[in-house]
């Protein structure tokens, strides 16, 4: 990035630390420039503050978190799932959020492109949680053409005379009603888990009574599961949040059982087993700091 | 000090929540008249604040206006200063926002030396929160976290400054109004990273009366322009680095 931006009229700044990027990626936004940041799991804590301020104040940004191994230093740099929930809740406050998970260098490229798209459109933070592995990824690729994302928003600079704040707010000044704040807070909710176009997953075998539901690298995994046994069907989830309850709840209709690998104590397991655990069986497959290899899979397939 | 009328067109969502006898209105004041002798573009002017009691001129001031996270208004204004190099960029901070949870943030915005002006309102104490120390309180100091006195030693704003790399710094305080407000014009006027630092009284944590905060003021020492250095700034570099790629591939084309 500090090679190419420049190169096209763009810019990119080291700042001191991960609080003053996330900091500095609002403000470009602010300013009328589609922007983004990307760490890794300690980065990604410190950014947490201001994640929850690009919601409150509809500021659009995208921030790039590749797992590592946690909590702390954790081993660096082992792979890791380890921060789903922190994604979905790290920052304070009751907030709605969107995060998408790539599996492999394309989704990486179009899911990327998605988050900007979705953060312009919704005026709002987008996590893109990729993992050490998937980051780390070396692979030949066709990349298709993605559209060129506009802003979506009064910027600064233009005479508008616009005012940003964290504070809950109408239309820029602050609000310290219960009831505007509630209204305030349903709506930032609504614009999210109700739009069409933020869910996105892919479903291989969809009739098959064994299917695994992945995301991130384990995809690759479940992938070559697909190959190695028989009635097995995937569900990928692209995006992680809003969770893709809908289609998921679909596929466990004709499933007896649903497998979820990931690379971590078992996070995502609970949310599918909130949504289809009185459909069907759901065995959590975890491993921790190390890729799931198919045969792990296969053995749970075969002993039941 | 006959504009009140003209001052009072830079001010918007009245009434304000500062005590009565608060320094920052003073300091407010001597922004907008600075500002209004600058012959700025107001369309080009963007103020950008943290928490605090100073953290509210954001809802006050009428120009495009930034109220950011505690401490962060630095970083902010960074990123808009690189997004949109044509803007004046100020940064209005408290001392604990700028030099406590903000300290990092100020010593690296000084260290690259970006086109900002901040404009520090220290009164020595976190006065939103209920009168707990600050970076800049006197050593010996009793406030609400430290009831048996104070036993830290307080920043020199200025002098940190300066030695972080900042290119224009002064220091005031509101008893010297019009020292200020030539100061804060000068900061504005300047091409890279400017500190203003003004010296506010919070009569309600530091129950002492405002009038008698104004005398005590009279006294302070130093007080003037502490550094005024011509530096190749931040974003001009970045921008000229630009045009020296854009050139290159177009010779590579042709």
């Amino acid at each position: 990035m500090a090679k190419e931006m420049p190169k096209i009229g763009g810019v990119f700044v080291q700042m001191e630390d991960e609080i003053a990027s996330i900091s500095a990626t609002i403000g470009a936004s602010m300013a009328g420039k589609i922007s983004m940041t990307a760490t890794s799991g300690p980065g990604f804590s410190l950014m947490q503050e201001n994640i929850g301020y690009a919601i409150m104040a509809e500021i659009p940004v995208v921030i790039v978190n590749v797992m590592r191994v946690g909590p702390s230093t954790g081993i660096p740099t082992a792979p890791s799932q380890g921060d789903v929930m922190q994604a979905k809740y790290g920052s304070h406050g009751d907030y709605p959020i969107i995060v998408l998970c790539p599996s492999d260098v394309v989704d990486s490229y179009l899911l990327t492109a998605k988050a900007f798209y979705l953060a312009e459109k919704y005026r709002t933070s987008v996590i893109v949680l990729s993992d050490e592995i998937v980051g780390h990824m070396r692979e030949g690729v066709d990349l298709p053409e993605v559209e060129e994302v506009k802003k979506n928003m009064p910027v600064i600079g233009k005479g508008k005379k616009i005012h940003y704040t964290g504070l809950a707010n109408e239309k820029g000044f602050a609000i310290y009603e219960p009831e505007k704040y509630e209204k305030l807070i349903k709506r930032l909710y609504d614009k999210i888990e109700n739009a069409k176009d933020v869910v996105s997953y892919k479903v291989e075998n969809p009739d098959a009574k064994t299917i695994i539901f992945a995301y991130g690298s384990p995809y690759r995994t479940a992938k070559a599961v697909l190959k190695l046994a028989k009635n097995v069907g995937v569900f990928k989830a692209e995006t992680l949040f809003p969770f893709p309850e809908k289609a998921l709840r679909k596929v466990a209709k004709n499933a007896e059982r649903i497998i979820v690998p990931e690379m971590n104590v078992g996070k995502i397991v609970k949310e599918v087993e909130r949504v289809v655990g009185d459909s069907c069986e759901v065995v959590s497959v975890t491993k921790l700091a190390q890729l799931i290899d198919p045969y792990t899979i296969l053995r749970v397939i075969e002993n039941g | 000090m006959g504009d009140i009328k003209e001052v009072k067109e830079y001010l918007t969502n009245l009434p304000h929540t500062w005590c009565a006898g608060c320094g920052n209105g003073i300091v407010l004041g001597a922004f907008i008249r600075a500002f209004r002798e600058s012959g700025i573009d107001e369309d080009k002017l963007v103020v950008v604040s943290g928490i605090g009691c100073s953290g509210r001129v954001t809802q006050y001031l009428n120009f495009d206006a930034i109220h950011t996270t505690h401490g962060r208004a630095l970083a902010f204004a960074t990123g808009i200063k690189l997004a949109n190099p044509e803007l004046k960029v100020v940064v209005m901070m408290g001392d604990g926002d700028a030099l406590a949870i903000g300290g990092n943030h100020f010593i690296h915005a000084a260290r690259r030396n970006i086109d900002l002006t901040a404009i520090i309102f220290n009164n020595s104490v976190y006065g939103m929160t209920g009168g707990q120390l600050s970076p800049t309180s006197p050593i010996n100091t009793k406030t609400t976290t430290t009831p048996y006195g104070n036993f830290e030693n307080p920043f020199n704003i200025a002098e940190l400054a300066i030695a972080a790399g900042a290119t224009y710094v002064a220091r005031w305080t509101t008893y010297h109004a019009k020292q200020l407000k030539k100061s804060i014009k000068e900061a504005l006027l300047h091409k890279g990273f400017s500190v203003v630092e003004a010296i506010a009284g919070c009569p309600t944590q530091q129950k002492v009366k405002p009038a008698e905060i104004l005398r005590f003021q009279k006294s302070i020492k130093p007080l003037g322009v502490f550094k005024r250095e011509e530096k190749e700034e931040y974003v001009e570099k970045y921008l000229k680095l630009v045009k020296s790629l854009e050139s290159n591939l177009e010779t590579e084309k042709l």
